[in-house]
């Protein structure tokens, strides 16, 4: 479990992948406009919602991650015209079987933030954050496969 | 193995204040691949670009981290630097410690661990960068303008001006816009239609211009420098090369009572119709919903009368595609409906207007000539009453939460105009603020108050009561004298908030562009490229990007005709070299990336492929890199794991998340 | 504990019971040229707003303004900011209330609490409340 050395608190480890073009943008809103969210949250930028492969959000979860949200652009607003759709479809797929697997649905999230949305990045990120420390560590996902090696 | 060189911004104090930037250097130094690690105050200056020519030269660095603000800001700057110095520029990564750390974090040792994380991730990354080789795209010399108001207008003829081929769009069936519905414009109080006519003029005769009126944009493809475009050219029922604008037509239609769009609804004209006197072009149309003959077959008097022989009930919506280089969206605005405000009982009284529609009365060729009556009586008025910010700088679904900007000015103007014309007539103005920044503004609105005896009243309209007598009962306060107001006034009129016009919604949504949740337009940065969409290529020009008056319009609008005319003037662009590329290895020509690529970038061919010593044809999936731009939908639909996305490979983000959580 | 800690509790307790953000207002006064009842009331309705804000609780509960109000809510419907000056003016009803003790109603109790100087709608709104 990731915990402060000093404080002792548990210290959530979270990926955010956020599109260039919307949420990397209103991420950057957010900074500008100094719309504080917890520092346990760490941005990856990708070019667009789609390019998240289902395998990054497993491998997060089997590296230690106790949360991981993906941000795009709202429906029909996406810079490549139809990536978040496909995004939303994949992930929707890929929650379902992790809360399967005992990764609860609250550790994963899609959210839609635009380049203008400053605000709302920063309370998704707040209210997410919460999640996961309401959550507690997570079960960590092993890959059996270099295990047995 | 890369030899990685890492530098840390201080930024002045906006990442030092909150980032132990010496921390940072210390650890990223420890880091594998790493041989140089540095801070500095200001990287983005001329001597910390040095910095990394500097390093380069002396520790043969390979790929490049520059811990600083967001990419979005200067990963340009830093990959021109790393050119310089001579490394390929795609070997740069930016970690963002500003806006994604040190401005949010205010405990100085969240933020130093946090700037840590993200250094580590970009070094990551950057140990598995490759050198990418930008290609070319051709730049189709035209320009589309959308909307043909004044915006449009301007940014064509300044496109035209420089040598360029440009069409303007326009929904309705004359270009003119909101400024053509205008009375007169502020400060300067010069008649609207005396200054834009010309314009109008000037535009129409352009030999570098297109006019397509009573047109709709209607699918848009392709990217900077070479969009397609569909035009569906609605059938106007005219054929405008024959049609003379005698004018018969209109005077002899027996379909006279339909609203008149141009005077907001407020007189009526025929089915058959221009919508104003110096309409360009000056070609009516047929408007099939209100035509007796398309209604009932009956009638086709305009075709008797016309001696042109220029009716065509037969016309059909024609589709034009062309090819450009550069948009200019000019889409304008329109103001907000009133519906929800039953306090200021807009729709219970005649006499209620907004500000739009006085224009429209004052106007010489409006519904009342130009003569200020009561348009429920049509007589003349003793008290109007003018209420500000009606649905603006509200936080509620009812209207905006933004200021829309004009109201304060034009209703100035409005008052001091009636004032200046009937001094009989009392005016009384309700604000919450006036605010006038602007030349000449203050004073403007100064002399309303001072030479034209305009009495304005710091507070906000309660309530609008229609009274049996025909009069409006007008409740209010006034909070410098913390008093309630009771006033009994002839006509009311709201300074409506405006808002983007309906139809930039789907339009943003064909040019990939982005929007606000207002619905205005996003600028690709809201300082520094302000008349610039995020989606290259797209140019934004007046009311669609926020609430502008007419000379920020105008001025606008020129700022994004020079935009696109640098775009034109380019014989070749270079591309993204972020694009997909397929392992002809692991490629089984299944067609499933083919399927999702929004761009048909992907086709396939058969090769002879040698995997490990067995030689075959195969099909394989090949990527075009002029269309491909970059989303990398392919590379997770791909169920072989062939496709990936170069500068944001699989690998390179596993090593970003693996650091991340390490 | 001093007397500044008190008005800031009462204010912390306005803004909760009321759900308002004072802050949120951009002093139209579109609330006083709403309220029926304005010229019966000593503190206007669009200066509610900046008693809650300056901690003036005290000065508040004592006004007339408090038992004024109709609870209408008509100042609530149209303020283009959602302060809600009625419910600052509910608030502050029941902090004086519940100061007093008690802080539940039960409706057994209501008729002997009866003034006929009293709105209806004001009973109304205080049951609303303290039946909770």
């Amino acid at each position: 479990m990731p915990v402060n050395e000093k404080t002792g608190e548990f210290t959530p480890k979270i990926v955010a992948f956020c599109c260039n073009w919307c949420s990397y943008a209103g991420a950057d809103l957010a900074g500008s406009s100094r719309l504080a969210y917890p520092a346990e949250v760490k941005i990856i930028r990708v070019p667009c919602s789609c390019r998240v492969n289902p395998m990054f959000i497993l491998r997060a979860f089997e590296k230690g991650a106790d949360g991981v949200i993906i941000c795009g652009c709202h429906p029909g607003d996406c810079h490549y015209s139809t990536g978040n759709y496909y995004a939303r479809r994949r992930m929707t797929l890929l929650f379902s079987m992790l809360d399967y697997l005992g990764v609860e649905s609250g550790r994963t999230r899609v959210e839609w933030v635009s380049a203008a949305e400053g605000v709302k990045f920063s309370t998704t990120m707040n209210e997410f954050a919460a999640k996961i420390h309401e959550l507690g560590p997570n079960v960590r996902l092993e890959d059996l496969r270099c295990k047995n090696n | 193995m890369q030899r990685i060189g890492v530098f840390v911004c201080h930024c002045g104090s906006n990442i030092a204040a909150t980032v132990d930037v010496k921390k940072v250097v210390e650890m990223a130094a420890r880091e594998p691949s790493v041989v140089h690690a540095e801070d500095y105050p200001y990287m983005c200056s001329e001597a910390g670009q040095a910095k990394i020519a500097q390093a380069v030269a002396e520790k043969g660095l390979t790929g490049i981290v520059v811990c600083s603000c967001s990419p979005r800001m200067h990963e340009a700057t830093f990959r021109k630097a790393a050119e310089r110095a001579g490394i390929n520029p795609f070997m740069v990564e930016i970690a963002n410690i500003r806006e994604h750390c040190s401005w949010i974090h205010k405990n100085i040792e969240e933020g130093t661990e946090k700037a840590i994380i993200l250094a580590r991730a970009a070094i990551a990354k950057v140990n598995l960068n490759a050198p990418l080789f930008p290609g070319e795209s051709r730049v189709t010399k035209r320009a589309l303008v959308i909307g043909g108001g004044i915006a449009g207008i301007q940014s064509a003829l300044d496109i035209a001006d420089a040598g360029y081929e440009v069409d303007i769009v326009e929904k309705t069936p004359s270009i003119g816009g909101r400024m053509a519905q205008l009375d007169k414009t502020f400060p300067t109080l010069d008649c609207s239609a005396c200054i834009l006519t010309p314009k109008m003029v000037e535009a129409a005769a352009h030999e570098k211009i297109r006019i397509y009126t009573y047109s709709e944009v209607e699918k848009i493809s392709g990217f900077v420098g070479d969009f397609t475009v569909d035009i569906r050219k609605k059938a106007r029922s005219i054929d405008a090369t024959k049609c003379t604008g005698c004018g018969v037509c209109q005077e002899k239609c027996h379909s006279k009572k339909s609203l008149s769009e141009f005077n907001r609804g407020l007189g009526t004209r025929s089915a058959i119709y221009t919508p104003f006197a110096q309409a360009i072009p000056n070609v009516p149309v047929i408007d099939r919903e209100a035509c007796i003959k398309f209604k009932t077959g009956k009638c086709g008097v305009c075709a008797k009368v016309c001696a042109a022989g220029a009716i065509d009930y037969e016309q059909k919506d024609e589709i034009i595609t062309e090819k450009y280089g550069a948009i200019v969206v000019a889409t304008g605005f329109d103001t907000i409906k009133l519906d929800k405000y039953d306090e200021y009982a807009y729709n219970q009284s005649k006499d209620v207007i907004t500000s739009l529609e006085l224009e429209r009365v004052m106007n010489a060729a409006g519904p009342t000539k130009g003569h200020l009556e009561r348009l429920s009586d049509g007589k003349h008025p003793e008290h109007i009453v003018f209420v500000q910010c009606v649905g603006s700088r509200c936080s509620d679904e009812r209207g905006k939460p933004y200021c829309s900007k004009i109201c304060c000015m034009y209703t100035a103007k409005h008052a001091m105009l009636i004032r200046d014309k009937y001094p009989d007539v009392k005016v009384t103005v309700f604000y919450i603020d006036v605010r006038t920044p602007g030349k000449n503004f203050d004073e403007f609105y100064r002399r309303a108050v001072e030479e034209y005896g305009v009495n304005y009243i710091k507070g906000q309209v309660g309530k609008v009561a229609p009274q049996p007598d025909g009069s409006l009962l007008v409740q209010a306060s006034d909070l410098l004298d913390n008093k309630q107001i009771k006033l009994k006034a002839d006509m009311v009129v709201l300074a409506t908030a405006i808002e983007p016009d309906p139809s930039v919604r789907p339009l943003a949504t064909m040019l990939t562009a982005s929007i606000d949740t207002n619905n205005f337009l996003t600028e690709a940065h809201p300082k520094l490229r302000p008349v610039e969409s995020p989606t290259a290529g797209i140019f934004l020009s007046g009311v669609c990007q926020g609430p502008k008056d007419i000379p920020e319009t105008v001025a606008q609008a020129g700022a994004a005709a020079v935009k696109a005319i640098g775009l034109l003037a380019k014989d070749k662009l270079t591309t993204n070299p972020c694009t997909a590329k397929a392992d002809e290895l692991l490629c089984n020509g299944c067609s499933t990336c083919a399927n999702v690529c929004p761009y048909g970038a992907i086709s396939y061919e058969t090769k002879l492929i040698n995997d490990h010593g067995i030689r075959e044809d195969r099909r394989v999936a090949v990527v075009n890199n002029a269309l491909c731009q970059g989303c990398g939908a392919c590379t997770v639909a791909c169920p072989s794991g062939a496709m990936d996305l170069q500068g944001f490979s699989n690998r390179q983000i596993i090593a970003e998340v693996d650091a991340i959580c390490r | 504990m001093s007397n500044v800690s008190k008005t800031e509790r009462q204010a912390a307790m306005i803004r909760e019971i009321s759900g308002a953000n004072p802050a949120k207002c951009m002093k139209c006064g579109k609330c006083s040229a709403t309220c029926p009842a304005f010229d019966e009331m000593d503190i206007k309705p669009h200066q509610f707003v900046s008693y809650v804000q300056d901690g003036n609780i005290e000065a508040l509960a004592a006004s007339k303004s408090l038992w004024k109000c109709l609870s209408c809510f008509a100042c609530i419907e149209r303020c283009p900011r959602n302060v809600k000056p009625a419910k600052l003016i509910d608030a502050a009803r029941q902090i004086v209330e519940r100061e007093k003790g008690g802080d539940y109603l039960s409706p057994d109790e209501i008729p002997a609490l009866l003034d006929p100087e009293l709105p209806q709608q004001l009973l109304v709104s205080a049951f609303r409340r303290y039946r909770r």
